[in-house]
């Protein structure tokens, strides 16, 4: 019994400082770890795997600001061509942009995974700037910023 | 054959694209205005005492390699808003990439208009004569080669997007490296050794003349391995099918190299027991190598226990590439060949930092080992030679045995967003093809030179002879200017440069000096320029693309000459990436200093001193483009006065032709 507990601590250690030290060497620690153990994979995830969860989270991310997008249409109909943009870009994301890195991650050429990765986060930042200031989507358009940044830090620890 | 239609590299889906060709401008032009202004007849007498000059100031300018040749991080901020006393030329940030610690920053916010693009400025952006695919995604050339009259050129293609994914090879032919005929695929992903991804490889052309093909696979299980493939039918000189070695994989990842590190073998070549050698990229740790194996088939190998050669820290080497190149003159050598006028190119793509580098060495063909010439630019170190300062990336040669030169191909990816690739539906271009061999007279450096057929595409022409006082911007006309390919050749006035010597108060700055530096760009001022052309340019200037010489004076009073593009006012759009690019170029004893320049919509290739630095780009302008392109020639030397003797041409289109059964029918019979 000793020895299973001691086994299970000891591996509950090194899991966690697989996270800790992977996301150590990210722009934003926090938001890293906390992307990581939110999904059940990340406790046994190399670091490919890890890179796989956070792309996940940007696909996530990105299908909900769609969502925000098209509920706008109605409710702020005089944002309409700012809107148009911001769809066209977040479709980009889904449609392109992961894709291009869960493939490229997934067979170990990550540079096409970077150029995925990086792109989504200058997507979401053309689509508020189409806003000139007045953006409705500004939080979103931080999370994705910033889960862009950390990804892409992990991204290249694989090259 | 329904499984034809599986090979096409055309999409079947229902919606077309807009129409990729650009149509040709209109043909007319103004009258020749070629700004004259004071004649100084400078080939006479002022040559003379300008030598002389020369002997005495330019003392044994070889090729110094530059310490402060930085990589794009060095660019970490966004540029300083500097505004020269001369002209109000409109400057704009943009967006500034931060390669290391990853966010764009994109500039603007509440001041900038929105912009957004549209299909005029979207399909302007297809080049008339660079190689690319009807649409979608390309990346590495892969086994170029010449065979029965006819150019081959295969490349890494997705068939369903304009961004990397589903990659197989695509397949072109041409007479001239020029004019292109697109075929179907050559290969595609239908083996368990390569379902996952048919990767880059090389060709090799056998004593006998067959081929064989090495590529990488990607397995179904994503494990890198190396595959055999050789044409269905030596008698179609088209090579329009290719056969897989039923006993494939020929390489798996040897112990100690991990499954996805093993890709991109080369052409092979001859060892003194007459077996084939081949090099094949990889890492351990942190250190990029090149590990060596040989064979007499082509089907079974033994891996030599040394490296062909390995640096620290450098990450995974992509795309090696190996071959001679000859001390005494300017052509190219077969892969095999060896000797003591001989030196050997080792190159690799550096999967880091997606730069190709290069050095210039000694090959050992006894134990297959090399070593550069210079240890602290060896392969892959920031300081390390470049054969582009640009965006290049992924380049292979391959002996062109026609006409007994070495070719450069490399794979120019888009700096835009990816929203744009899939808006416009299709994404990089293949760069011209390049000669390249060794610089005779400095030996330590390649020069590239776009290969003579480009010249056919070469129309209407017009020269000019110019006297550009410091702080001159000047319109150059030559009807439109989105096809041009520009030879010039500058010369400081002898009087300038005394004073430049003579001006205790000129600081050294050339150790620190780099084309990237943060606010320096084209429109900073010097006592030495910097001068050059504005490719690209709207009337105001509010969009340009200067391509320029810069020079410095070092600590030892020498003069450091450099060659930068600068994109950072190339577009007003903020979703692309606008770096300044370039390197210090070698300028030696007598020379003057020229440039080239081939401008095709949005890429621009230029070429300092014959080739011996270039930088290739892309730029992206919404409102220069179509007939409000123009072309300037400026100096914003602070007092110097340059002479600029140039000629520019208008550029044909390449007309590069969609497969088609009948013209491939057409083509066989010719």
């Amino acid at each position: 019994m000793k020895l299973i507990v001691m086994v299970m601590t000891m591996m509950m250690i090194s899991e966690g400082s697989m996270i800790d030290q992977t996301c150590k060497q990210t722009p934003d620690f926090k938001l890293c770890v906390s992307l990581l153990n939110s999904d059940p994979r990340g406790s046994s995830a190399d670091i490919s795997g890890l890179a796989l969860i956070l792309i996940d989270k940007i696909k996530v991310l990105a299908t909900k600001t769609l969502t925000e997008i098209n509920g706008l249409y109605k409710k702020r109909p005089e944002l309409k061509q700012a809107l148009d943009q911001c769809s066209r870009r977040y479709k980009t994301i889904l449609n392109a942009d992961v894709p291009e890195a869960i493939e490229a991650i997934s067979k170990g050429v990550p540079k096409f995974g970077e150029d995925g990765v990086i792109d989504a986060g200058v997507e979401a930042s053309v689509c508020e700037e189409g806003f000139q200031g007045k953006s409705p989507l500004t939080s979103l358009t931080k999370s994705m910023q910033n889960i862009s940044s950390v990804t892409r830090a992990v991204v290249r620890m694989l090259l | 054959m329904a499984s034809s239609e599986a090979l096409l590299p055309i999409s079947a889906r229902e919606e077309e694209p807009s129409c990729p060709y650009t149509k040709l401008p209109d043909g007319s032009r103004s009258d020749p205005e070629t700004h004259p202004r004071r004649r100084r007849p400078y080939k006479g007498l002022l040559a003379v005492s300008f030598g002389l000059l020369l002997i005495a100031f330019y003392v044994a300018l070889i090729a110094t390699q530059d310490g402060s040749r930085s990589n794009e991080a060095a660019n970490a901020t966004d540029e300083t808003e500097k505004t020269t006393s001369s002209s109000s030329r409109a400057r704009l940030a943009g967006v500034s990439e931060k390669s290391n610690d990853g966010l764009w920053k994109l500039s603007g916010g509440q001041n900038t208009p929105a912009f957004e693009w549209n299909n005029s400025m979207l399909s302007w952006q297809r080049t008339a004569f660079h190689f690319q695919p009807e649409e979608n995604w390309m990346n590495d050339p892969n086994g170029p080669l010449f065979y029965k009259g006819w150019y081959h050129f295969f490349y890494q293609y997705n068939p369903n997007a304009a961004v990397w994914g589903d990659i197989v090879w695509g397949h072109a032919v041409s007479r001239d490296l020029i004019h292109w005929v697109h075929l179907p695929l050559a290969m595609v992903a239908d083996q368990w050794y390569d379902s996952n991804g048919v990767w880059t490889g090389s060709a090799t052309i056998l004593p006998d003349g067959s081929i064989v093909m090495l590529y990488t696979g990607s397995t179904d299980k994503a494990v890198q391995v190396q595959n055999l493939a050789y044409p269905e039918d030596l008698n179609d000189p088209l090579l329009l099918k290719w056969v897989k070695f039923p006993g494939n994989p020929v390489l798996v990842p040897p112990p100690g190299i991990l499954p996805k590190d093993f890709r991109d073998p080369t052409t092979a070549w001859k060892t003194p027991e007459g077996k084939w050698r081949i090099t094949i990229g990889s890492k351990i740790n942190k250190t990029g190598i090149s590990l060596v194996y040989d064979t007499t088939d082509f089907k079974t190998y033994e891996k030599l226990d040394s490296l062909l050669h390995g640096v620290p820290n450098t990450g995974m080497w992509e795309c090696v590439d190996f071959y001679p190149v000859s001390k005494t003159a300017r052509k190219g050598l077969d892969t095999s060949v060896n000797g003591p006028d001989v030196k050997h190119i080792v190159k690799a793509s550096m999967d880091d930092t997606r730069f190709d580098h290069y050095a210039v060495g000694t090959y050992f063909e006894s134990n297959g080992t090399w070593i550069p010439d210079d240890p602290s630019i060896d392969v892959g170190m920031s300081s390390s030679l470049r054969y582009d300062y640009g965006k290049f990336y992924a380049s292979k040669t391959f002996y062109d045995q026609n006409k007994g030169r070495r070719i450069l191909w490399s794979w120019i990816g888009e700096s835009d967003s990816e929203a744009a690739d899939v808006q416009k539906g299709w994404s990089s271009v293949q760069g011209i093809p390049r000669t390249v061999a060794l610089d005779t007279k400095t030996g330590k450096n390649l020069v590239q030179s776009p290969v003579e057929e480009i010249k056919s595409l070469r129309l209407s022409s017009k020269k000019f002879d110019l006297e550009l006082s410091p702080g001159s911007v000047i319109p150059v006309d030559v009807g439109t200017a989105t096809q041009l390919d520009i030879e010039a050749e500058f010369e400081i006035k002898k009087e300038s440069l005394d004073k430049f010597f003579g001006d205790a108060s000129v600081v050294a700055e050339a150790e620190e000096f780099s084309c990237e530096k943060n606010g320096a760009g084209s429109t900073v001022r010097n006592a030495l320029g910097p001068f050059g052309f504005s490719v690209l340019a709207t009337e105001s200037l509010s969009e340009q693309t200067p391509v320029y010489f810069y020079i410095a004076k070092g600590k030892d009073s020498k003069l450091k000459t450099f060659f930068c593009t600068d994109t950072s006012r190339s577009s007003v759009a903020n979703d692309v990436i606008k770096p300044i690019y370039g390197s210090v170029v070698p300028v030696l004893k007598g020379e003057k200093l020229t440039m080239r320049i081939l401008v095709d919509h949005s890429i621009v290739e230029a070429f300092g001193q014959g080739g011996r630095t270039c930088i290739t780009s892309r730029v992206y302008p919404t409102t220069a483009i179509y007939g409000a392109a123009k072309l300037f020639v400026f100096n914003n030397a602070l007092d110097a006065t340059v002479t600029a003797s140039f000629k520019v041409w208008q550029m044909n289109s390449a007309f590069i032709h969609p497969y088609s059964e009948e013209a491939v029918r057409a083509l066989t019979r010719t």
